[in-house]
Formats: C-alpha cells, structure tokens, sequence
C-alpha cells in the first residue's frame, strides 16, 4: 500500500482529475446560467449525448476537430431552442420538459449511433499542448500546464463566466430575470428573451460538454457515453450555490474522486469497481444533502413566468 | 321557484356539457401528441433511408396480427402501468420520481434474493411475501429520496436519477456475485445471471403458451385501488391537496414534508412491484436490463394516461405496444428500436407543452360561460 501512493501516483490522479472535470464545468456553468435566469434545465445530460455524437461524428469525416466542436454548438443550440420554446414559451413544467429533452437526446444520439457509425470507433481528437516554461515546473507543469485545449478553456470560462454575471449589463438582467420576473418586466426587460438567452447559451455549453467527453477526453463514442454526467453537472450548480468558482470546486471535487476511482482499479487495489463506480452518485448524494439547505437559490427558479400573474 | 329550477337544470347542463368538453380535450390533446411525434418518426425513417408506411405497418401487424404480439403488448404494459402508479402518486403530491429504474432493479434483485433463500416454502406463503419484499424494496429506495426532499429539500429529480446509477451498479455487483447462476461458474460461462427461481413462486400464465402471466391482473386491480385511494381516502386526499397547494395544506395543518416523502415512497413501493413480478412473471431469473427502459416509459405512460389511475390502463397498453412494435419494426425493416424511445422524449415534450393550450382553452370557456349566464337572465 505505501508504495502505491508514491509521488507519481498522486501526479497522475491530480493530472487525471483535470482532466475530467472538463465535461462537468462546459456543462455545470451553462446550467449556472439557465438556472440564473429561473430554468431548470435537467435536459444537459440528453443535450451532451448529441454534442458528443454530432462532435464525434464530424471529426471522423472531416478529420477536422474544429468543425466536430461547431456541430455540438449547433446542435446544442437547436436543443436549448427546444427546451425555451417548451418551458418558456408555452410554459410547462420545468422538470418534466427537461427528462423529455434527455429521453430525446438519448435516443437520438443512440440512433444516429447505430445507423450511421454502428461499431465504437475512435478519432484522433484535440492533443496535449504543452505550454512553454510553465510546463516543465516539475509535477505542477504535468498536472497543469500539458492538457488539450479544451481544458484549459473549460478553466479559462470560470472567471468569464463569472465577469459576464457579475459585470455586464445581459448578466445583470440574467440575475434579476431570475430574482424577480415581474419586477424585471415591469422595467421593460423582455423575461422571455432573456430566459431564451440564457437555456440556448447554456445548451451551447452542454453541447460542447459533450463534444469535449467524445474528441477530447475519450475520442470514441457509444451509447450513453454521458452515463449521467449531465445530471451530476445540474447537482453541481446547486452545490456551488450558482457561483462559477464555486462549482469550479465542486467540479473538481467530482473528477478528483473519479480519478482516484479509475487510478486505484488501474493500480489493482482490491475494491470491486462496481462500488467504486457508485462513489460519484453517492458523492452527489450526500453533496445535495449538505449544500443545498443553506443556499439561496435565485427566487424565481423553477417558474414559469406569465404576465399578471401575482 | 319555477325559473329557478330551470336555471339551475341549465347550469347543472352546461357544467356537465364543459365537463365532456373537458374530458375530450384531456384525451385530444394526448392523443395529438403522440400522432404528432410518430409524424416526425415518419420523417426521420424517410431520412434512414425506411419506408414509414412499412415501418408502421409493421409496428401495427406486429402488435394485432397474432397472439403472441398482442399478449406481449400486455405484457409490456403490466410494469408501465405498476411504475406508473407510483408516478401518479407522486405527481399527485408534486413529486417527480425519476427513480424508477432503480426501483425496479432493487425489487427484482431483492425479491430474486429472497425467493432464493426461502425456496423450500409452499408456494401460498412465498409468492405473497416474495411481492411484499420486491414492493418493500422499491419502497426503501424510493423513501432515501422522499426523506432527503422532506427533511433537507434535496431535489427529487436529482437524487433519484443518482439512486438509479447505484441501483444499477448494485444489481452489477449482486447478478455477478452473491446472486450468480451456480450452474454458469460450473459451466465456465459466468452468465450475468441468477439461478432459476423455483417453480412455485412463478406467476400462473393466463394464455397458454405465451409470456402473459398474472401479474397484468394483479396491476390492473392496483390501478383500480390507487384510484380509491387517491379519491377516497383521508391520505389520499392530502396527497392531493399537497399538491395542488402546499401553502394552503400546510395552513390546514397538514404535514407537508411528510405526505411528500410518503409519496415518494408509495412511487418507490410500486416501481419494486413491477420489478419483482418481472422475474417471478417473465424471466423466472434475475436478468442484466430487467427494468428495461420502464422507469422513463413509465413517466410517459403516466403523463399521458392524465395523471390518473384509470387513464393509465389504456395509456400503458398503448405505450405497450408501441414498444412491442419497436422491437418489430428493428427485425422487419432495420430501424433500431431506439427510434421510439426518441419518440417517447418527444411525446412528453409535446404533452407537457400542450398543458399551456387546454389552460387557455378552459379560460376561454369558463369566461364565456359566465357571460352567457350574466346575459341570459
């Protein structure tokens, strides 16, 4: 046991924990904004599993990343006008609006799956990039500074995310859409634009959350490649109390633990992967159980707004 | 007193005429729904290269053309319409249970466990009790996510899709463990499998030679009872009233944490049901994917039957067969069944967003109604 937890071991988990938290803050910090401006959207998982196919599926004809990562917006926007038009627009009921949006995405993605690519395959997706001096600091330099783009920009969108909520005027009319719909209208802020805004970018985000999982992260896709993230990303909003920083936390409190879940089966310690695959879920658990009390969530959320109503 | 009379009789007319209209909208709009979303099937098959006319001609023949297709419909419809029991309940007190594949998986597992262990009872005593054990099983599955939304406002959706995961991975680690077929490691195969279970807990068949087997009676009955207990009874009623206003309730003095919870549990108890007589009833042994899917078309089936208990009896053969005439249409002309369970995504999607219409609709009348009445006097 002492010399499996060696120095390499913890740089790997670490390196690995990056990593993974990927797919979670694309995902958790597009739900930040939907949820910001009162929608639940519980669709990220379905909305991912698209991206995630479309992204694959381009790069594996074209060979061009870049076009896969402008598929999984696209499509990523089509689902996030979907899910506006059904809970903002004709205003139904946000959770159950948001399991038909996964069940669709589900099954589409398993469909296109299995008419148009058949077999799991694989791509050669985004590679490491090192960055210069910074990646040769030993051990910080390897977790940090040698990863694929994609990371570093789902990194790079907590502080964005942050300035564009907290310092420009569309996130101040996100936050008081969220807060106080009436009062927002009555100032001549459109509620419906403003929530259509903020479910399409969010989806956009779910999109690429999926696209970072199939040409990034894995470079494959099958069915249910997701396995849930999309749910665990939602919880994460919650457990961050709709912060950015604070989901980055809770992001990589999750990918930490899957890290060391997938390090410790490669390592061959004797734990039955199937109790160890349960630890996120158990972890998202407890993470909702002990957060989501002593949060204030915005007022609004989970409402559908209508014009003279209280 | 003459007029009065009349106008009463009017008034009570028009109420029942408003309530046809209503009850014909509920089926309408439903019904609009799904032919919306096998319309946008039909296209997506032109665009895999299938003929839709095939393709649903198929589905149909596949569900009314013989025996054994249509008692397989009602097969498929017996745990639809278990799992969506619980969802009406849980609807009822606005509750979404998303849990139900989980719960169904630990039914199954824990009712395949217990028939194991106490094979050697008589069949009168160990059927009963193997049912009581699966329905309690979903039932404590359902109660962790009931208790956590009642006691610390944890959101159901969340915590029941997670409870699903660790089900699954629970069932992995008992089908593959303690619960594993002897005969498969003797074999060398290790089939994700259990044992068969004995001969006396196995459901009776009704058609012979078919998978029909009691358990559809047995839902059926449920059905009727839920009904009677949301409509009938003092707990039933709160349930009710918890959702329609926890604010009101909650000044009536009625617990609302606790109904909620409860209601969650009932969701869970009925999920495990439909597990555990998926193996007493179909497979006589714990399978990998036994709760196949029913957990989310149950929602559907659910929705669509109108939340209520009686709707769900044809809502659930529909949705029956359609699963049925998926697993046709994938052998006859290719298509992968994952082309309904698309479908079913958009069928809730269109029910869910069609609430908005009947609102209005029902507003538009109630409004003319009044005037009609003001003018008429």
């Amino acid at each position: 046991m002492t010399n499996v937890i060696s120095l390499a071991v913890i740089v790997g988990i670490l390196t690995s924990a990056i990593r993974l938290a990927t797919p979670y803050l694309f995902a958790a910090i597009g739900e930040a904004f939907a949820q910001t401006s009162g929608v639940v959207n519980l669709g990220v998982d379905g909305i991912m599993l698209v991206g995630a196919y479309a992204a694959f599926f381009v790069t594996l004809h074209t060979g061009n990343v870049w076009l896969g990562v402008l598929a999984a917006m696209i499509v990523g926007l089509l689902m996030g006008l979907l899910m506006s038009l059904i809970s903002v627009t004709l205003k139904a009921e946000q959770g159950i609006s948001g399991i038909g949006l996964y069940m669709f995405g589900l099954g589409l993605s398993s469909l296109l799956f299995k008419v148009t690519i058949g077999t799991v395959k694989t791509v050669t997706g985004f590679q490491p990039i090192n960055i210069p001096l910074l990646s040769d600091i030993p051990a910080i330099g390897e977790i940090f500074f040698r990863q694929s783009l994609p990371v570093y920009a789902a990194f790079l969108l907590v502080p964005v995310a942050w300035w564009f909520l907290d310092k420009t005027t569309w996130g101040l009319r996100i936050k008081a859409v969220g807060q106080s719909p009436a009062a927002a209208d009555s100032l001549g802020v459109s509620v419906d634009r403003v929530r259509y805004f903020s479910v399409c970018l969010g989806s956009v985000l779910a999109g690429l959350a999926g696209a970072s999982l199939s040409i990034a992260l894995v470079n494959l896709f099958q069915e249910n490649l997701t396995a849930g993230q999309g749910f665990i990303a939602v919880a994460l909003v919650y457990f961050g109390g709709w912060k950015p920083v604070g989901i980055m936390g809770g992001a990589l409190l999750f990918s930490t633990v899957n890290a060391f879940q997938l390090w410790m089966q490669v390592l061959g310690v004797k734990i039955p992967s199937d109790v160890a695959v349960m630890l996120p879920y158990l972890l998202t658990i407890v993470a909702l159980a002990v957060t989501v009390a002593r949060v204030r969530q915005p007022a609004a959320l989970n409402k559908p707004f209508e014009r003279g109503e209280s | 007193m003459q007029s009065d009379t009349t106008v009463n009789h009017s008034r009570l007319l028009r109420r029942i005429n408003l309530n046809w209209m209503d009850i014909a909208l509920q089926v309408a709009l439903p019904v609009g729904a799904v032919l919306a979303a096998l319309l946008i099937g039909a296209v997506m098959l032109v665009l895999l290269k299938a003929n839709p006319l095939k393709a649903y001609a198929t589905m149909i023949t596949g569900v009314f053309g013989s025996v054994s297709g249509f008692t397989q419909s009602l097969v498929k419809a017996t745990p639809l319409l278990l799992v969506g029991l619980g969802i009406c309940i849980a609807f009822r007190a606005s509750v979404i249970n998303i849990g139900g594949e989980g719960q169904i998986i630990l039914g199954a597992v824990i009712g395949t466990w217990f028939a194991l262990t106490f094979r050697t009872w008589p069949g009168w005593l160990l059927l009963p009790l193997t049912l009581i054990v699966g329905f309690i099983a979903g039932a404590v599955w359902g109660f962790v996510p009931g208790i956590l939304k009642a006691r610390l406002a944890v959101n159901e959706i969340l915590s029941t899709v997670m409870m699903n995961a660790i089900a699954q991975q629970f069932m992995n680690l008992m089908i593959r463990g303690p619960l594993i077929d002897p005969a498969g490691i003797t074999a060398g195969t290790y089939l994700a499998q259990s044992e068969r279970l004995p001969a006396q807990v196995w459901l009776p068949r009704l058609v012979p030679q078919t998978l029909l087997h009691a358990g559809a009676i047995i839902a059926v009955v449920l059905a009727i009872a839920v009904y009677i207990f949301l409509w009938r009874t003092t707990i039933g009623y709160r349930i009710r009233a918890v959702g329609l206003n926890p604010d009101a309730s909650r000044y009536a003095g009625i617990p609302v944490p606790f109904y909620q919870a409860l209601s969650l549990t009932l969701a869970g108890g009925f999920a495990g049901l439909a597990g555990v007589i998926e193996v007493i009833g179909v497979q006589h042994r714990l399978l990998d994917g036994i709760s196949g899917g029913y957990g989310f078309t149950g929602i559907v089936a659910a929705l669509f039957g109108g939340l209520h208990p009686l709707g769900l009896i044809p809502a659930s053969w529909l949705f029956g067969s359609l699963l049925v005439g998926a697993d046709m249409m994938q052998r006859a002309v290719q298509v992968p069944s994952a082309l309904i369970s698309t479908l079913l995504g958009l069928v809730v999607l269109f029910v869910i967003g069609s609430n908005l219409l009947s609102r209005r609709w029902a507003v538009r009348r109630m409004v003319a109604a009044a005037k009609a009445e003001e003018v008429k006097p």
